[in-house]
């Protein structure tokens, strides 16, 4: 029993309280980014830092990706802790080459003796109306990088729990929060234990025995609402949230389908050269005899992300999750 | 009728804009447009017989060290040597002008500078012998990874100067770039991270005359590469590469002026690659013999022995004993980087993250599988 009474939190505000609670904790934490200071973050999701702990431990940067992550390598070289704001998808691409040519091989390179504690914050994906550039899912050309941990939150709780983890971790991890789910709330007690569990572990967000959906991120609520919508259909539907796409959870994942026979990758990204590919196949590779028919993927069009007007027809939605499930039904159609 | 006296909705009213004020004075930003030079000039007489002698041994190892790593290419003993033949000057003042808890971020052609700063000169040639991607650990020697990637390594100076500053250490980062690295962006965004946070770094470019081939009119078109700092607020340097004594004390100020907190520098040093690019170019492609020697005359060695020669300074047992510690340093590289270096294959695993994740488990076992299946073919063999 907690004392205080629950009120509800919404994603940012989690996300927010667990670099208060890490910043609090460890005076080596940083937190720097374009407008995280004063402003306290487009998202707000930074509000109040500055106030706190002073401009030096949550810092406006000059505005240059590459030059925020560059930075932060040199002082994560030097002991501290940066967590830094790529502020919107596409605007983390200038700072790929710091990413992919340093912060994901340093670790590597110097067998050892320079790991790089970062996090970098990416706030992904669509469906909050953005224009050009505001709306990508970048997923795979993380995934795609030895050396980064890849994580994506899907609930409030959890935004708090792997942020600490991120923070905590002694590697560079890839924090991708989903900007459609940052008004997204849950009932928070303000004195409730939160849990904060290392990263790489899915969870079993909604059991079932018929089909898995495999999703992350965004896509959670659309397959837990899909999951509701196929039970009339007479499809009792598992929901894995993967959390952590690197490392990937094959044991959570492959239990799963070995259980229902029959599985969904949903997620908003491109499909070609997209995560879905990778987890079909090692769903494939891992379960091929326990398979009623072969894994599907649910995924946005093969296209750049569209202008906000068109997006709702790009962004897979319950109905496209749901004709999906129907074409599991192998057997008959064969 | 004023602005002021217009009738109406008083947020239509502008607010007239204030007297134009530059942040700060580029007068004393700006580079002098000779280079620097000390060697042959008055200036001479001033810096200190000690430090002299000791550039000049520094100088006369390097110029071994470059020589013995370039054979050691041609035996096949390093992948590659991106030789700094000509610049040892800027190698050996940069890393002489630092103290022992300063950085040094080096670029893939400074490994002299790493030596000269104390790195085991077989541990400085991992990169480019292929056995490891560093040879030693960074932080015992505050020496950065040799950096492929062009410039990259600005801003790690930047954020470790930054982070020392914040920490209350007054600990100071030199980063070296070449000529062809200020055209990347994140030169550009090195320097103006430092120049806001005030930094404690020291850039130092060795403007050398080619990006591989490319020669600097083609590079930049401003004045000269030091002239880039007043853009970002620092005061530029422009000095004699070439004149080991002007590179340290300029070196030197920079250095002391960032550990007092007056922020980061931006230095040029002009001077030559004597060799081409790397032991895989071909230089004649892009220059002329002439031109090389113009830069023969103005050699970095050259010009100190003649004010050690000056001083009464250079006599045999001086000559001797540079020449032999030279001799020693390449003897004992030789050897030792003719020895084979012993792979650990399950190596590819260790250091990718903190723990082994579960895929790099099952590829570590089953790299494992097949060396244990090699090894039992070859007893079968036997």
């Amino acid at each position: 029993m907690t004392t205080a009474a629950a009120k509800p939190v919404t994603m940012a505000q989690a996300l927010q309280r667990a670099m208060r609670d890490a910043m609090a904790e460890d005076p080596t934490v940083h937190v720097m980014g374009e407008d995280v200071g004063t402003l306290g973050g487009v998202f707000r999701v930074t509000d109040g830092l500055t106030k706190e702990f002073g401009e030096d431990r949550c810092t406006d940067t000059p505005l240059a990706e590459a030059g925020i992550l560059g930075t932060a390598v040199g002082m994560a070289m030097y002991g501290l802790r940066p967590v830094v704001e790529m502020q919107f998808d596409a605007f983390a691409y200038p700072a790929f080459e710091q990413l992919i040519s340093h912060v994901a091989r340093m670790r590597n390179r110097t067998r050892g003796g320079m790991p790089l504690p970062l996090t970098i914050r990416v706030p992904y994906g669509g469906g909050i109306g953005g224009v050009e550039h505001h709306s990508d899912s970048s997923e795979a050309y993380y995934m795609a990088t030895p050396g980064l941990h890849v994580v994506t939150p899907a609930t409030v709780e959890d935004a708090y729990g792997m942020l600490r983890a991120a923070i905590a971790s002694d590697d560079p991890v890839v924090f991708l929060e989903p900007k459609r789910l940052y008004w997204s709330k849950a009932q928070w007690s303000p004195d409730a234990p939160t849990a904060v569990e290392p990263i790489g572990r899915a969870v079993v967000r909604r059991p079932g025995r018929s089909a898995t959906l495999i999703t992350y991120g965004p896509s959670v609520p659309v397959c837990m609402e899909a999951a509701e919508a196929a039970r009339a259909e007479g499809w009792d539907l598992e929901v894995v949230d993967l959390r952590s796409l690197v490392p990937f959870d094959d044991e959570t994942v492959c239990a799963s389908v070995r259980r229902t026979g029959r599985a969904v990758v949903v997620h908003e990204s491109n499909g070609f050269g997209g995560p879905g590919g990778e987890i079909a196949a090692r769903v494939t590779e891992r379960c091929f005899h326990h398979l009623e028919a072969p894994v599907l993927r649910v995924a946005g069009f093969d296209i750049p992300y569209p202008p906000p007007m068109l997006e709702k027809h790009h962004l897979p939605g319950v109905d496209r999750v749901l004709d999906a499930v129907a074409r599991l039904q192998w057997e008959a159609e064969s | 009728m004023t602005v002021q006296e217009l009738p109406g909705d008083a947020a239509y009213r502008p607010t007239p804009p204030p007297a134009w004020q530059p942040r700060t004075d580029p007068g004393p930003l700006l580079p002098d447009p000779e280079p620097y030079r000390v060697l042959g000039t008055d200036a001479a007489a001033a810096v200190d017989q000690e430090l002299l002698l000791r550039l000049y041994a520094e100088l006369v190892r390097g110029r071994r060290y470059n020589a013995q790593a370039t054979a050691l290419t041609k035996q096949g003993r390093l992948a590659v040597y991106p030789s700094s033949t000509g610049q040892e000057a800027c190698e050996v003042a940069a890393a002489m002008a630092l103290e022992e808890r300063d950085w040094l971020f080096p670029s893939y052609r400074d490994t002299l500078a790493a030596v000269a700063r104390g790195l085991d000169p077989v541990q400085a040639l991992t990169l480019l012998r292929g056995d490891w991607h560093t040879g030693y650990d960074p932080h015992e020697h505050r020496i950065a990874p040799l950096c492929t990637p062009l410039a990259t390594q600005l801003p790690h100076a930047v954020g470790l100067a930054h982070a020392a500053r914040l920490k209350g250490d007054d600990v100071v980062a030199l980063a070296m770039v070449g000529d062809g690295g200020t055209s990347e962006g994140d030169f550009h965004e090195a320097l103006n991270f430092a120049a806001v946070w005030q930094a404690p770094a020291v850039f130092l470019v060795q403007n050398n005359g080619f990006a591989i081939s490319v020669p600097l009119a083609k590079q930049t078109a401003a004045p000269s590469l030091a002239h880039k700092a007043v853009g970002y607020g620092m005061p530029g340097r422009l000095v004699d590469g070439n004149d080991a004594a002007a590179v340290h004390q300029v070196l030197t100020e920079a250095v002391e002026r960032a550990r007092r907190g007056g922020g980061p520098t931006l230095i040029e040093a002009v001077t030559y690659r004597m060799d081409a690019h790397t032991n895989a170019d071909d230089a004649t492609r892009y220059r002329g013999e002439s031109e090389v020697d113009v830069w023969r005359a103005h050699d970095p060695i050259l010009l100190l022995e003649r004010e050690l020669t000056r001083r009464g300074l250079l006599d045999d047992r001086v000559r001797n004993a540079a020449a032999e510690a030279a001799e020693t340093m390449a003897a004992a590289l030789r050897e030792q980087m003719n020895a084979d270096p012993v792979l650990d294959p399950m190596d590819l695993f260790t250091h990718v993250y903190a723990e082994r994740t579960g895929q790099l488990r099952e590829q570590a076992a089953q790299l494992t599988a097949e060396l244990d299946a090699a090894a039992d073919a070859e007893g079968e063999a036997r």
